[in-house]
């Protein structure tokens, strides 16, 4: 690729829309047309490289790429295209990945039209200041109705839609008015060259022989090859080994990254602490004033604990997190100990999917067998001494004597539906504890519910039970409201008469009884029967509030055993053995895995 | 003292549920694997082996004549040192006549085992067995007329269609009979084996009642006065089988014949399940299975499946005081649920505990 000097020729975007609304496909269409990939390294769904995010179809971490185009006024420009999340759970990611850019590409469904994630996303974006250029993707289909969707962006989102480029990303359909469109519509860089650099983190990954690669955005001066970099949040400074751009399979090398592109930094970093997302790069000799905004830090709604199946596999999971949270800032962790599993961590995640992909990726990238203990969210719990404590573990959860008050964090929850799902979706949120807020007609096909749910109603499956109540045509998105005071009860869980802390959780009194009995229900379905009965026990204090057992086995014997099935049994035993490792040991009971996992999806039937 | 075990490896039909080695019988075989038995066992001599116990097996070894097991018994004779030798014939009703009952006593015979399986003629149909009720009771009766005092009968449990009441009469029947032993064994699904389908697996009585059935079985000999000496062998009047307890107590054993398995000179081998191949052999090959077999779970697997159990001094001889201390004290609260006894030095399993010892031996050696 030849360099194409000045800023003007250059665009920095992003493609924004909810899941499944062609994102991916999108971007592989430009990237086709712009040359930028070999047919042969043609994928489907280039950008999203990661395995799970092929198989869900939705992207999990930003990826960006730069393109070269060839266009109608016969000049060549440079798009850099960083693709993000489209899942309410990575609003971070996205924010990060939008000030990064000077516009977003919104694609909006010919059929759908505007979903949760897509009103998310868009006013992210004009947050950012970003230039928002409406595609409606999908005309192919036979349900597409684009006139009505461009109808919908206007008046609901408020922006000019009317001329909207019509495309279908999976046919190839009007890919290029896309291009075009990027070009006149989406502002060129600003920023000085001759100015101090000024460079903003938007990624960083782990390369094992390259170290920690930076992403960045250069907003003004230059950077090359052996120049020294100063991190301006922790003042660590680096010297600077390649600069270059991502191409779609490969970074590639330049001479310098100037102001106003998108490219990668590799600097010897060995560490994942030294490089943070949102942070400054500037150079050592020359630094400038002031760092620029940044991000502003995430919290972890969610938590969770994560153990080794094995407990002798602990380093290795701390060693799996470590290089995770490089690729994943908001991903938490701290060690915690179990009574009932050992070693392992309480983990911090955005949401419930965030809290799946991460549990999936230490499986599958690490190859670990975790134990997850169910997920909890942040209480805030009022002691009659006057103090408040935050509790997201429900072993740290005090004694109800010492307790004066309780609350638990609520969200404001759009969820986006045809209006014939309407009844079941009030019955879903009702029995979630949630109150009524009011409801919006879009247009005569789509209703916008405005509820107010318990955060802890949603984290267990709540999108699984809206998704399967509205053949999936319901959208959902939320945001934090903060605390309401609410009666909460610890539920303990007992094996043989002895706690389980990795089973216990705070729950709603009112829901207790029905949660208590169906995790023992579940637990019993789940432990194998054991050389005596195993009593399970579900308690509030001391007040056993459901019971099940687990009845002894009665038997397990080789009958016969004979000169010929010595070996033999011994090699059954070494199995049996090496099976025995995927339980753990509670006291008396072995309880395998699977028995942890049932109790966290509760109302699948 | 060694024990010598001789597998005959052939049957006039296959049992549906057997997975033992086994071909069809001809008598053109059976000449060749004497033959070929007899070249095996040789190769034992010069190497100072004393043994007190022989053991037909098979296979089906009461299809042999008196004049073959005689040849074999005389070069084992010819090769070991033999010292007031046990020497087991295991036979089925249905190869049992007078005569050969006489020819197997003058050839040395002095123990036999028949497969007498049930008293209910629908389940020996079920078991694919050649004889009914009254045949496998006249064989125990002409047997003893032979002037056989140590006979042992099979008995199954999980069969087609028994039940409590049917157990019942099988063990009455047997009882009445001049039994000194008994192998029970819950039946087990073979793979591979003409049982091993869907259908027959549904059909047969589930864990549960079989382990009823199998403490029945337990009450009813114990009252009778025999020995549970074993998960699965009863005796009388001290009757154990003295070849079976080798394999149960870490004595050496000689295997001859195809899958025959051996364990001497601190080594497990044994030879591959293929008639042909041992018969063209000079010497029967053998396969290495375990050069250094860790005999210390090996006493945990095994003594734990006898009433005499294992011994904390026979486990610190073996593994170690650390290890015997280990094993001890996990075996302690299994005393409380019932499923093992600890008296003195001694550990054992109960009735109870027989029938999880799997799960038992895997928590003690975990």
């Amino acid at each position: 690729m030849a360099d194409i000097t000045g800023k003007e020729n250059i665009r920095n975007f992003c493609i924004i829309a909810h899941i499944d609304h062609g994102k991916s496909t999108l971007a592989d269409r430009i990237l086709e047309l712009t040359d930028t990939v070999a047919l042969r390294d043609m994928e489907d769904q280039l950008l999203d490289n990661m395995d799970i995010e092929r198989e869900r179809g939705i992207t999990i971490k930003a990826r960006a790429v730069r393109l070269r185009y060839h266009a109608d006024d016969g000049n060549d420009y440079i798009f850099n295209l960083i693709d993000t999340p489209g899942h309410v759970d990575f609003n971070y990611e996205v924010s990060r990945s939008l000030a990064a850019c000077e516009g977003a590409v919104l694609i909006v469904d010919a059929s759908q039209g505007i979903e949760a994630q897509t009103l998310a996303n868009t006013y992210l974006a004009i947050e950012h200041d970003l230039e928002v250029l409406p595609v409606v993707n999908k005309i192919d289909l036979p349900s597409a109705d684009p006139e009505r969707v461009c109808n919908e962006i206007e008046n609901v989102i408020g922006i000019p839609a009317l001329d909207a480029p019509r495309i279908s990303a999976k046919a190839g359909t009007n890919i290029k008015e896309v291009l075009e469109r990027i070009i006149t519509d989406i502002p060129a860089p600003k920023g000085d060259d001759s100015k101090p650099l000024r460079a903003l983190i938007f990624d960083s990954y782990y390369d094992q022989y390259k170290g920690v690669i930076i992403y960045v955005r250069v907003m003004d001066g230059c950077l090359k090859a052996g120049d020294v970099i100063r991190l301006m949040a922790t003042d660590a400074e680096f010297q600077t080994v390649e600069v270059g751009y991502m191409g779609a399979t490969d970074l590639v090398p330049i001479g310098e990254l100037h102001a106003g592109e998108v490219g990668y930094i590799a600097a010897s970093i060995k560490y994942i602490g030294d490089t943070q997302v949102g942070d400054t790069v500037t150079l050592a000799e020359r630094p400038c004033d002031e760092p620029l905004p940044g991000y502003k830090k995430v919290n972890p709604m969610v938590y969770s604990g994560i153990y080794p199946a094995d407990g002798a596999k602990y380093p290795d999971l701390r060693d799996a997190l470590d290089k995770l949270v490089l690729n994943d800032a908001s991903l938490s962790f701290e060690p915690e100990t179990s009574a009932a599993l050992g070693f392992g961590f309480r983990c911090g995640f955005l949401g419930l999917l965030h809290m799946e992909i991460i549990q999936e990726r230490l499986e599958r990238e690490y190859n670990l067998d975790l134990i997850t203990t169910a997920p909890s969210v942040i209480y805030k719990v009022n002691l009659t001494d006057g103090t408040t404590v935050m509790i997201d573990n429900p072993s740290n959860y005090p004694d109800p004597a010492l307790i004066a008050s309780a609350e638990e964090p609520m969200v404001k929850a759009d969820i986006y539906t045809p209006p014939e799902f309407v009844g079941s979706i009030m019955e879903l949120c009702q029995d979630r504890r949630g109150s009524f807020k009011n409801m919006e007609y879009l247009d005569e096909n789509r209703v916008d519910l405005h509820y107010e749910l318990p955060l802890n109603e949603i984290v267990y499956d709540f999108f699984d039970a809206l998704k399967s109540r509205t053949k999936g045509y319901a959208s959902f998105d939320y945001e934090m409201l903060g605390y309401q005071t609410s009666k909460l009860v610890k539920l303990d869980i007992m094996l043989n008469g002895d706690v389980v802390d990795a089973l216990s959780f705070i729950v709603h009194t009112d829901k207790a009884y029905a949660r208590g009995r169906k995790i023992c229900e579940r637990l019993k379905d789940n432990i194998p029967r054991q050389m005596f009965e195993v009593p399970i026990q579900a308690a509030i204090g001391g007040k056993i509030i459901a019971r099940e057992t687990v009845k002894a086995m009665r038997k397990d014997v080789l009958a016969k055993c004979y000169g010929g099935d010595i070996t033999r049994k011994k090699k059954l035993l070494e199995k049996q053995k090496e099976g025995k490792k995927r339980m753990r040991q509670l006291g008396t009971v072995e309880v395998p895995q699977e028995a942890f996992m049932s109790v966290l999806k509760l109302d699948e039937d | 003292m060694t024990g010598i075990y001789i597998h005959v490896p052939f049957c006039l039909r296959k049992c549906p549920y057997c997975d033992f080695y086994s071909r069809s019988y001809s008598h053109e075989l059976a000449e060749s694997y004497v033959s070929a038995a007899k070249r095996s066992i040789s190769a034992y001599s010069g190497m100072g082996i004393t043994a007190d116990t022989v053991y037909f097996g098979g296979g089906t070894p009461s299809l042999l004549t008196p004049g073959q097991l005689s040849e074999i018994l005389d070069s084992v004779s010819d090769t070991v040192t033999l010292c007031s030798p046990e020497i087991t014939l295991e036979a089925n009703p249905s190869s049992i006549s007078s005569e050969k009952l006489c020819g197997w006593r003058s050839a040395g015979v002095n123990r036999l085992s028949i497969g007498f399986q049930s008293a209910d003629d629908a389940q020996l149909g079920f078991l694919g067995r050649l004889h009914d009720t009254d045949r496998a009771c006249r064989a125990v009766l002409d047997a003893s007329a032979a002037g056989f005092d140590n006979i042992s009968c099979d008995l199954m449990i999980g069969l087609k269609g028994q039940d409590s009441g049917s157990l019942d009469r099988t063990i009455d029947r047997m009882l009445s009979l001049p039994v000194s032993h008994l192998s029970a064994y819950m039946l087990k699904i073979e793979q591979g084996t003409a049982f091993d389908t869907d259908e027959v697996r549904s059909s047969v009585p589930d864990d549960d009642t079989v382990s009823d059935m199998y403490l029945q079985l337990c009450g009813r000999m114990s009252a009778a006065g025999y020995e549970h000496y074993e998960i699965s062998n009863w005796a009388k009047n001290g009757r154990r089988s003295r070849h079976n307890m080798k394999y149960w107590t870490l004595e050496p054993y000689i295997g001859i014949g195809p899958a025959a398995h051996s364990d001497l000179g601190g080594k497990r081998f044994y030879c591959p399940a293929d008639i042909t191949q041992f018969i063209d052999s000079k010497v029967q090959k053998t396969v290495q299975e375990d050069d250094h077999p860790d005999r210390t779970r090996e006493y945990v697997m095994l003594g734990l499946r006898l009433s005499d159990g294992i011994t904390r001094e026979k486990l610190s001889q073996l593994g170690g005081k650390d290890f015997a201390d280990s094993v001890f004290s996990k075996a302690a609260p299994l005393v409380k649920n019932g499923l093992m006894t600890i008296s003195g030095d001694r550990a054992a399993l109960t009735e109870q505990g027989f029938l999880l010892s799997n799960a038992v031996i895997l928590h003690l050696l975990g």
